[in-house]
C-alpha cells in the first residue's frame, strides 16, 4: 500500500468534505451555521496537511504547522463565537438575513 | 536583528499590560507613537546593516526573517500610517479604557504586519497574516454597534475562507517542494515545469491573497469593512493593513517565489483593470464619504496589479510606488474624512459644503490628496500610474494601456467633483458653526500632504537611485 | 486499510449529518464527532502529537465554545426555533446528491493522476522540528494568542 494511493483515498474523502462545508457556508441562514460551515473547511484542510506530510515522508514538518494553525484556528473562532453573541444581544436574532444593513 | 521589528512590538505590548497600578496607566498610547516613529525612522536609516546581521542577544534563536528593499518600503509605510491612525485615534476615542486598548492593538498589528512583510516562508506569512486579520476584527469591532459588527463578521468570513485556501495550497507545495520556504517553492517550481499540482497551489495561494487584497471579484468585504470601522482603524485598514496583507504577499509571490508562472501575470493584470474599472464605477454612486473612498481603494489598488502583471522590473517598481503613494494620499483622505465627520457629526455629501471656508488645513490637504489620487502632474500619484502605462506599454499590453488611461480621467472627474461639492461650492446651513479638526488629526494631514508633494517633485530625479532598484528583486 | 476508509468515511458523514441536521447543538455534536475522526485518523498517519491537538483543542476546547454560544442565543421558546428552521431541508437535500456527484468525478479522475512526491528528507521528531525550525511560527502564535486575549477583552467586557 504506498504512499499515493493512500493519498488518493485520503483525498477521495476530503474533497467531498470540503464540499460539504462549502456548501453549508453559502447556505445557511444562521450565523453559528455558517461558523460550523468554517470548521468543517477546517478540518478538511487539516487532515489535508497532514496525509500531505506523511505521502512526502515530511510528517514532523506537516505536524508543527498542523499545531500552529490549530492555534489559530481557536483564536480566530472564539473572536467570531464572540461577534455573534454580541450580534444577538443587539438584534435578538441570528438570522443573517435581519443583518443586512450595510449594503456592501 | 530584523527580527526586532517583530519582537520588539511583541515586548512592548507585554510590559505594558503587566498591571503596575497609577504609573502604567497612561503608557500605552504614547508608546505606541514612540514605536511607529521608531519604525519609520528605523527603514529610512538603516537599510545596509538590517541586510542579514544576526544579533548577538538572540544567538541561538534563529528567527526567519529577511528584508530586501520592498520590505523596508512597507515597513517605512507601516510606521508613517500608524502614526497617522494613532493621531485619528487619539482624536476620536474616548479617552482612558478605551485609547488604552486602542494603542495596545495598534502596537499588536504594527508587530504583525512587520512580520508579513519580513517572512521568507508561505507558513509563516500565514500565520502573521491571521495575526494581522484578528487584529483587524477586534479593532473594527471596538464599538460594538450593529454596522461594525456585520462589517467584521463579513470580513471574518471572507479572510477565513481566504486563510483556508492558501492552506491548501500549503499542502500541495509540501507535496511537490517538500518544504513551504520560499526558496524552497521557487526551486521547485523553477525546475519542475508545469505540474498540475504546482498550477493548482499557486492558483489556491495567489486567490486567497487576492480576497485579502480585496480584488473583484472577492471585495465583498471591503466597502463594508472600511466604513462600519471607527475613524482610527479605518485610517489603519485602508492605509497599510489591506496592503501590506493581501497586496504586498501578492507582489513577493508572484517576483521571487512562483516566478510569474502559469500565466500570473496577465491573470493580474486582467484582475487589476476589471477592479479599476469596477472600484471606478462603485466611487461614482455613492454619498457617504467613507464608501466613496473604499471603492476608491479598490481602483486604485487595481493600478498597483496593472504594473504587477506586466513582469517587467519597470512594472514592479510602478507597482511599488504606487502602493506607496496610496498609502499616503488614501490615508490622508481617511484622515480628512475622520476630522469632516468628526467636526460636522456626518459623513454624508448632501449634508456637507464649502467646508475650506471653516476647515482651511483638512480642505488643502485634500485637496493634494484628491489631485495626487487623480494623478495630476506633479503630484506622487501622477508619476506612479505613468510609470504603470508606461510598463504596460513597453510590455505590448496596448489596449489594458488604453483602459487604464481611459479609467484614470474618470476617476480624476469624480474626484474633482467631490472635491468641489464638500470643500468649495454651496454651503450648507448648520446647527452648530464648524471648526478646525484638533491639531492630533491635522498634523498627520499636513504630514501626508507634505510626503505626497515630496515625494511628487522628487520623482524624476529619485527615479534611477531609488525607484528603480526596489525592483532589482525578480 | 479497510478500517482507514470506514473511519474516513464517518467523517465524511458525521460531517454532513452536522450540516443536515436542523437543531444547531446536534450539528455542534457533528462537528465534535468529526473531530474525534480526524483525530483517529491523524494517529494511523502517525502524526501522535498533532492528533493529541486536534483531539484535546478542537474536539474539547471549540466544541465548548460552540456549546456555550448555542446555549448563550437561545430564542424564547420552542416555537420560534421550529419556526427559524422549517425551511432547513428544502435548502440543503441537494448536498448528497452533490456530493455523490463529486464522489464519482473523483473516482474517475484520481486512480489515473500523477502526483509528484519530492525527495525524500531525513526523518525528524515533530517536537524538534517545531523548536528549531519553525520558531518564527511560534512567535506567530503568541502574537495570535495575545490578540485573542484582547479580542476576548473587547467582546465580552460589560460597560459601565
Amino acid at each position: 500500500m504506498d504512499a499515493v494511493t493512500i493519498l488518493k483515498a485520503y483525498w477521495f474523502f476530503i474533497v467531498p468534505l470540503m464540499i460539504a462545508g462549502v456548501y453549508c457556508l453559502v447556505a445557511t441562514r444562521n450565523f453559528i451555521r455558517l461558523l460550523i460551515g468554517l470548521e468543517i473547511i477546517t478540518k478538511a484542510v487539516t487532515l489535508l496537511i497532514v496525509v500531505a506530510g506523511y505521502a512526502s515522508g515530511r510528517l514532523a514538518l506537516a505536524q508543527s504547522l498542523v499545531i500552529t494553525l490549530i492555534v489559530v484556528e481557536v483564536v480566530v473562532i472564539s473572536v467570531a463565537a464572540g461577534i455573534v453573541q454580541c450580534v444577538y444581544g443587539l438584534n435578538e436574532s441570528l438570522d443573517i438575513r435581519k443583518t443586512r444593513n450595510l449594503k456592501g | 536583528m530584523i527580527a526586532y521589528f517583530v519582537l520588539a512590538p511583541l515586548a512592548v505590548l507585554l510590559i505594558l499590560n503587566i498591571p503596575r497600578g497609577r504609573l502604567g496607566r497612561n503608557a500605552p498610547f504614547p508608546t505606541a507613537v514612540a514605536l511607529a516613529a521608531l519604525e519609520a525612522a528605523a527603514a529610512i536609516l538603516l537599510p545596509a546593516e538590517l541586510a542579514s546581521a544576526p544579533s548577538v542577544l538572540l544567538r541561538p534563536i534563529g528567527f526567519s526573517f529577511a528584508a530586501d528593499r520592498l520590505s523596508l518600503l512597507l515597513v517605512l509605510t507601516i510606521g508613517i500610517v500608524s502614526l497617522a491612525s494613532l493621531g485619528v485615534g487619539y482624536g476620536t476615542t474616548a479617552k482612558g479604557e478605551d485609547l488604552r486598548r486602542f494603542a495596545n492593538l495598534v502596537i499588536l498589528a504594527i508587530a504583525g504586519m512587520n512580520g508579513i512583510v519580513l517572512a521568507t516562508d508561505l507558513f509563516t506569512l500565514y500565520v502573521f497574516l491571521e495575526v494581522v486579520a484578528v487584529v483587524s476584527y477586534i479593532l473594527i469591532v471596538s464599538k460594538r454597534d450593529r454596522d461594525s459588527l456585520e462589517g467584521a463578521f463579513k470580513y471574518l468570513v471572507l479572510s477565513v475562507v481566504a486563510s483556508l485556501m492558501m492552506l491548501s495550497s500549503i499542502a500541495l507545495f509540501l507535496l511537490t517542494a517538500g518544504d513551504v520556504s520560499f526558496q524552497a517553492v521557487a526551486d521547485s517550481i523553477a525546475a519542475s515545469g508545469s505540474l498540475w499540482q504546482n498550477l493548482v497551489a499557486c492558483g489556491l495561494f495567489a486567490g486567497g491573497l487576492c480576497i485579502k487584497s480585496g480584488l473583484v471579484p472577492f471585495h465583498g468585504w471591503l466597502p463594508d469593512a472600511y466604513t462600519a470601522a471607527p475613524p482610527g482603524v479605518s485610517v489603519l485598514l485602508a492605509g497599510i493593513v489591506t496592503k501590506s496583507t493581501g497586496v504586498y504577499s501578492l507582489m513577493r509571490l508572484s517576483s521571487s517565489v512562483f516566478g510569474y508562472a502559469f500565466n500570473i501575470g496577465p491573470a493580474l493584470t486582467l484582475i487589476g483593470l476589471v477592479t479599476i474599472v469596477f472600484g471606478a464605477f462603485g466611487a461614482m454612486g455613492q454619498k457617504d464619504i467613507k464608501r466613496m473612498l473604499a471603492y476608491s481603494s479598490l481602483c486604485q489598488v487595481g493600478y498597483i496589479f496593472l504594473g504587477l502583471g506586466t513582469g517587467t522590473a519597470l512594472g514592479f517598481a510602478a507597482a511599488a510606488s504606487h502602493l506607496f503613494n496610496h498609502a499616503m494620499f488614501k490615508t490622508q483622505l481617511f484622515v480628512n474624512a475622520s476630522a469632516i465627520e468628526r467636526q460636522t457629526g456626518s459623513r454624508h455629501l448632501d449634508e456637507l459644503g464649502a467646508l475650506a471656508r471653516d476647515m482651511p488645513i483638512t480642505g488643502w490637504t485634500s485637496v493634494v490628496a484628491f489631485l495626487s489620487a487623480a494623478a495630476i502632474p506633479p503630484l506622487a500619484g501622477f508619476w506612479s500610474k505613468l510609470l504603470s502605462i508606461i510598463a504596460l506599454w513597453q510590455a505590448g499590453n496596448v489596449p489594458v494601456a488604453v483602459a487604464a488611461i481611459f479609467t484614470g480621467l474618470l476617476t480624476m472627474v469624480y474626484f474633482l467633483l467631490f472635491q468641489r461639492k464638500i470643500f468649495f461650492g454651496k454651503s450648507v446651513a448648520r446647527e452648530r458653526p464648524v471648526k478646525e479638526a484638533p491639531f492630533c488629526m491635522v498634523a498627520p494631514a499636513v504630514a501626508l500632504a507634505a510626503i505626497t508633494l515630496g515625494v511628487g517633485l522628487l520623482f524624476p530625479l529619485t527615479f534611477d537611485t531609488i525607484i528603480l532598484p526596489i525592483a532589482a528583486i525578480p | 486499510m479497510a478500517l482507514t476508509i470506514s473511519v474516513l468515511a464517518l467523517t465524511l458523514l458525521s460531517a454532513l449529518w452536522a450540516v443536515m441536521t436542523r437543531s444547531l447543538m446536534r450539528s455542534v455534536i457533528g462537528l465534535a464527532a468529526t473531530s474525534v475522526c480526524v483525530t483517529a485518523l491523524m494517529f494511523a498517519l502517525g502524526a501522535n502529537l498533532a492528533a493529541v491537538f486536534e483531539l484535546s483543542v478542537c474536539a474539547g476546547l471549540i466544541t465548548v465554545v460552540f456549546v456555550s454560544t448555542v446555549a448563550m442565543t437561545q430564542p424564547a421558546s420552542s416555537e420560534e426555533l421550529h419556526e427559524r428552521t422549517r425551511t432547513h431541508l428544502r435548502r440543503y437535500w441537494p448536498l448528497p446528491l452533490i456530493l455523490l456527484a463529486i464522489g464519482t468525478l473523483l473516482a474517475v479522475l484520481l486512480p489515473g493522476a500523477e502526483i509528484a512526491l519530492p525527495p525524500p528528507g531525513e526523518a525528524s521528531d515533530a517536537r524538534e522540528v517545531l523548536w528549531t525550525e519553525r520558531q518564527t511560527d511560534i512567535l506567530g502564535q503568541v502574537a495570535v494568542i495575545l490578540a485573542g486575549v484582547f479580542g476576548v477583552i473587547v467582546l465580552f467586557k460589560e460597560r459601565k
